[in-house]
């Protein structure tokens, strides 16, 4: 009898289903799959190195590149992390802001991974909807921090700038008459807060959109339960975390167990799924997003009633205004130390974590006490994810390799650094 | 936070003893250093004891000490950050690598698999090599490598670049041609730094 001898096939790294540049080399039986070995470092920037020849607040830029589906949370960590160092206290007005726009980051990548996840394994028609709701947030987030995707907008200290008054308004040109303009900007004649509100009361209507798209889709069961399986004490020996270890019914969210922030004045629950499945983390997934709507709408409740300061004043850790500035010589001196060579953290060392919307995100400065870091050690929720993609895969056809790189939220940017 | 954070620091002193270093509590945060021969056996400690119970490795990584200012030791240290989810607590454990000529320390990836890629990692980056490793492959960087680039002495601009050589119609490698330039210089200020002296 002839020998038959598995087949390795080459998995990307150009390839759409990778979300990115990742390169998996699946050896296959058949069309089993039998071992998974990614191959990643593709999309590597050195980004910790980097960070050790930029200061404290040059470094913070980078942080928005590491996953460029839900930016602004990478930037929080890398703030608590050098707020801890510091020991500065944050503006309350600051922490809601923070939160409110975490949820927002959280709604924009789980709209991301679904539509996307959906789209690889055959329904196309998802990832148009998910997109659609993605460019109302991406609005606020470009009035907000004054760029769609990479706002740089938290600072250590609190944040950049307050939340602006008014919503850029769409104008009438050949594409576009007075009409439609006048339709589109129906919602934008407010200030920022009331388009999110007005965002917040229309999205669980296209949250149902989508449950009725897929949720007892046949197709979409087909794909997803029972594929890629997980079970808890795997998941935790795996340091998985996030909708990854949720999915398995594990009740473990860092905002409400070591809440950073306002968490703890929220009202909100955690979905857990039961077996562990692709089904489940994509139910787990849209409940988070029904509860981060519920969030953004206390945070808008309360940064209605309560302005105030958004960055701390601690002029050896964020400028004055530009005011003080101009008028006063001490200020001046401040902010030229400040821009030139930057603030000056105390020697230590701290680990502060969130929960990003892929699951712990976790930076790790050291300081010696320069105006650089002297070693930042980001810690991002895809690399634990994706080394455990071989044992998700196997057993599992080929096709259903896509729906675990689907399942598990991938984004290279993260995994790579 | 801080009184249970207290109750760590004393159930591992009651735990390990003196075969572990002095637990430090320090901005909300336990960080303990262990000696590379106690390591393995203490980390399986710190997972196994329920009154401890270390259940996750959240993240593993490399550190070169050689210029942190002040500071006189060894060279390598592979650092962990476990996480609790039955207590809630965190620990940050150190170990150094006894050699700072071939860095080597115990793997951790039969007691928690998700050290696998962290020790990849830290072995490509730092060239520390971690004893009893099954696939101790680099991970991030470019194959066939050389090198590792996260030492503090290894230049930020490399050694080699990479262009398309239309001749040889082939991507090559060459030295590098950008030369490393530092805009904001690294300051560490004296003791003394604004703190009286001048008319400040």
């Amino acid at each position: 009898m002839a020998d038959i001898k598995n087949y390795t096939i080459n998995f990307g790294p150009q390839h759409p289903a990778a979300h990115g540049v990742l390169r998996l080399v699946l050896e296959l039986d058949g069309e089993v799959i039998v071992r998974a070995d990614p191959h990643i470092g593709l999309l590597h920037r050195g980004t910790e190195k980097l960070a050790e020849t930029r200061t404290w607040l040059q470094t913070l830029p980078y942080l928005d590149r590491l996953d460029y589906t839900s930016m602004l949370p990478s930037e929080h960590a890398y703030c608590l992390a050098v707020e801890r160092l510091l020991g500065v206290a944050v503006p309350i007005r600051a922490q809601y802001i923070r939160v409110m726009i975490d949820e927002m980051a959280r709604i924009l990548n789980h709209l991301l991974s679904i539509g996307t996840h959906a789209l690889d394994i055959g329904a196309m028609t998802m990832v148009l909807y998910t997109f659609r709701e993605r460019e109302d947030i991406f609005d606020v987030l470009e009035a907000v921090t004054g760029i769609r995707m990479h706002g740089a907008y938290y600072r250590p200290g609190g944040v950049y700038r307050d939340l602006p008054d008014q919503m850029p308004k769409y104008q009438e040109n050949r594409f576009k008459n007075a009409q439609t303009v006048k339709e589109l900007n129906e919602a934008r004649n407010g200030s920022l807060l009331d388009f999110l509100e007005d965002f917040t009361k229309r999205f669980p209507v296209y949250l149902s959109e989508y449950h009725t798209l897929l949720t007892d889709n046949r197709i979409w069961k087909q794909r997803t339960v029972g594929i890629g399986v997980i079970s808890p004490e795997r998941a935790l020996q795996m340091g998985f975390s996030g909708p990854m270890l949720r999915g398995s019914g594990v009740e473990w969210d860092l905002r409400k167990k070591q809440p950073y922030e306002v968490y703890d004045r929220m009202d909100f629950d955690i979905p857990v799924g039961v077996n562990g499945d692709t089904y489940d983390r994509y139910l787990v997934r849209m409940e988070e997003m029904a509860q981060s709507n519920r969030i953004i709408q206390q945070c808008i409740d309360w940064l209605r009633k309560n302005p105030g300061p958004v960055i701390t004043d601690d002029h050896k850790v964020a400028p004055p205004s530009r005011a003080k500035m101009k008028g006063s010589m001490e200020e001046l001196i401040h902010h030229f130390k400040l821009f030139s060579e930057g603030m000056h953290v105390p020697a230590g060392e701290a680990y502060a974590a969130i929960e990003h919307p892929k699951g712990e995100m976790g930076v790790w400065a050291v300081s010696d006490g320069a105006n650089k870091p002297y070693r930042i050690k980001l810690h991002t929720a895809g690399i634990p994810h994706l080394a455990g993609v071989d044992e998700l895969v196997r057993g599992h056809m080929l096709a259903d390799a896509t729906a675990i790189i689907g399942t598990i939220d991938l984004v290279l940017g993260d995994v790579d650094r | 936070m801080s009184a249970k954070l207290d109750r760590l620091v004393r159930q591992l002193k009651e735990s390990f003893g003196d075969r572990i270093g002095e637990p430090v509590l320090a901005l909300g945060e336990v960080t303990v250093t262990i000696p590379a021969e106690n390591y393995l056996e203490a980390m399986r400690r710190l997972r196994d004891d329920q009154a401890l119970r270390f259940e996750q490795l959240m993240d593993l990584s490399g550190i070169d000490y050689s210029e942190y200012t002040g500071y006189q030791g060894k060279r390598f240290a592979a650092v962990s950050q476990l996480l609790s989810i039955t207590h809630n607590w965190r620990l940050r454990v150190k170990v150094f690598a006894p050699d700072d000529d071939f860095p080597v320390v115990a793997s951790v990836t039969e007691i928690w698999n998700s050290g696998n890629w962290y020790e990849r990692e830290a072995f490509d980056l730092f060239g520390i090599h971690f004893e009893g490793h099954v696939d101790l492959r680099r991970i991030l960087t470019d194959y066939g490598f050389v090198g590792h680039p996260f030492r503090k002495d290894f230049p930020i601009s490399g050694y080699v670049e990479m262009r398309y050589d239309p001749e040889q119609k082939r991507v090559i490698y060459q030295p590098v041609t950008i030369e490393p330039r530092e805009v904001t210089p690294r300051i560490v200020r004296e003791e003394t730094y604004a703190k009286g002296g001048g008319r400040g």
